[in-house]
């Protein structure tokens, strides 16, 4: 080892330690938004966008005022809301159920896993004219369809939850003599919580997609109606604003399940 | 009440596991069991509280725990099981709730051992706040609370880093002489079996049998003032388990 430190020969260890770390960024979401839309609405009204094939962002936004001032709006949103909310929670109450069957009985096990792999994949769309045989062409088609969208990814869910609570606590309960009943509400039901929380994100993005689908057929109201219409009418700007409206729905949606995140699961690091 | 196991035996399939146990718990006294990894220690702990069930043999409980004992058979285990979701107070409520015991009545309890453990300040954190000896010392109160009869520890300071260990360790001496609790105390640590055993049992790899009982006549509280006597004490054991651990070491898992 020299005494003295020649610079020019002896480099700095190089840094390899960055990246992998992607922080929440709060100013990008809005910039990214605000820039694509200015770049369509320049777009359209320098006319390089055709407003038949894309009308422009203050059309829809006009589209949108109309249907609120008409009186329009509160009637497909409560009708829509109302389908989505019953078969919803209906659904998750079910799906809750059963997934909690599946983790906590071998029997039920047996029986629910298979069930849910085999009806699972089938879109609930095709099954919909089914629906409207069994329950007719009113609400209750309608909402069977949403609730059988959730069941299933809810019932994955509970199960998968279940499965991954902590055996040491659960071993910990009967040490301490715990009931059967006191086992699974105070230490299956809070560990299996985050993964039912996640599992109500995807549901209710189904439910959603589900709502849609379920009022092309014989709706008078609803977002799913309104659009269906609009696209009949070739009113691109009405269907952009139902489009818009859906998506603010999946949104409030996901900040609602966020907000539910953040108490239920706040003590987890 | 003292614990004894009748000539236990017991088996994973095909693989013997642990061999004609027999050994008694006698009340007032901690009992260590050493082994090599993998000797079917922890699992003998479980047979002794009822966690599991032995293919042979029988654990019996000699004459009745005391009238007050909630659960006389409470274990403290190697990775604290607390519930992440409740504070220091709604942990040890947990196991109180299952007895009836709300509102005044389990304050009072949960107060009580949270003063014996030194955690009172800390009765409504949350266990991510807390240190993993704060943890351990919450699952301790836990245990206190249902009065137990007999304390079944499975490498209790395992988890710990040692200065935490040594603390805790002394922690576990001053309760022993306010309450002369039973335990019996599941370790890989010759120092703390030779500080906290009055009796020792060295277990052989699988299938684990007893290969020595070793029983140490120093006072607990005079231990630390015996260091001579501890070492001793302790490469003897070391001699023992020396060739066991050696031998376990290079044996192939059968997961």
């Amino acid at each position: 080892m020299s005494d003295k430190i020649n610079k020019t020969t002896s480099p700095s260890v190089p840094y390899r330690g960055g990246g992998f770390s992607p922080r929440p960024a709060k100013i990008v979401a809005p910039v990214l938004f605000a820039l694509i839309f200015s770049l369509w609405e320049t777009g359209s009204r320098l006319g390089w966008i055709s407003p038949l094939i894309l009308p422009a962002p203050s059309e829809a936004a006009q589209a949108l005022i109309e249907l609120f001032n008409s009186g329009q709006l509160f009637l497909h949103l409560s009708a829509s809301l109302q389908r989505l909310i019953v078969g919803w929670i209906c659904g998750s109450l079910l799906g809750i159920s059963f997934g909690l069957a599946a983790g906590l009985f071998t029997l039920a096990r047996g029986g629910i896993v298979p069930l849910v792999a085999a009806i699972f994949p089938i879109p609930k769309i095709a099954l919909l004219p089914l629906f409207i045989i069994w329950f007719g062409i009113g609400e209750e088609s309608k909402i069977a369809t949403i609730l059988f969208g959730t069941f299933f990814p809810t019932v994955i869910a509970v199960y998968g939850g279940v499965d991954n609570v902590d055996r040491g606590l659960i071993r910990m309960g009967q040490s301490f003599n715990l009931s059967w009943w006191s086992i699974v509400r105070k230490i299956i039901l809070p560990g299996a919580l985050p993964a039912i929380l996640s599992g109500f994100r995807i549901s209710a993005s189904i439910g959603i997609i589900l709502l849609v689908a379920a009022e092309m057929i014989g709706a008078e109201y609803g977002i799913g109606a309104y659009i269906l219409l609009a696209g009949n009418l070739m009113a691109m700007d009405q269907l952009l604003a139902g489009v818009a409206i859906l998506s603010v729905l999946g949104l409030i949606v996901s900040w609602l399940i966020g907000r539910a995140e953040k108490y239920f699961l706040r003590w987890r690091l | 009440m003292d614990l004894q196991l009748k000539d236990l035996s017991h088996a994973y399939d095909e693989t013997e596991v642990l061999k004609d146990i027999n050994f008694s718990l006698p009340s007032g006294q901690i009992v260590c069991l050493i082994g090599p990894s993998g000797c079917g220690k922890s699992t003998l702990l479980r047979f002794m509280g009822g966690l599991e069930r032995p293919t042979s043999g029988d654990v019996l409980q000699i004459g009745e725990p005391p009238a007050d004992s909630l659960n006389p058979l409470t274990y403290i285990f190697q990775d604290f099981a607390l519930l992440p979701w409740r504070t220091v107070e709604g942990n040890i409520s947990l196991v109180l709730e299952d007895h009836g015991i709300r509102g005044t009545a389990a304050t009072s309890i949960i107060d009580d051992v949270l003063i014996r453990t030194k955690l009172i300040d800390f009765k409504n954190a949350l266990p991510k706040q807390l240190s993993g000896g704060m943890k351990q010392r919450v699952a301790i109160a836990r245990a206190l609370a249902v009065k137990p009869a007999c304390l079944l520890m499975d490498e209790p300071l395992s988890a710990l880093d040692s200065q935490t260990r040594e603390l805790l360790m002394e922690d576990l001496i001053d309760l022993w002489m306010k309450e002369k609790y039973t335990a019996c105390y599941v370790t890989h640590n010759l120092n703390e079996a030779v500080r906290l055993g009055h009796k020792v049992i060295v277990l052989s790899r699988r299938p684990g049998t007893i290969r020595e009982i070793v029983t140490l006549d120093i006072p607990l509280e005079e231990r630390l003032a015996n260091p001579a006597a501890l070492q001793e004490q302790q490469q003897y054991l070391w001699s023992l388990m020396r060739e066991e651990a050696e031998a376990a070491d290079k044996e192939l898992g059968h997961v």
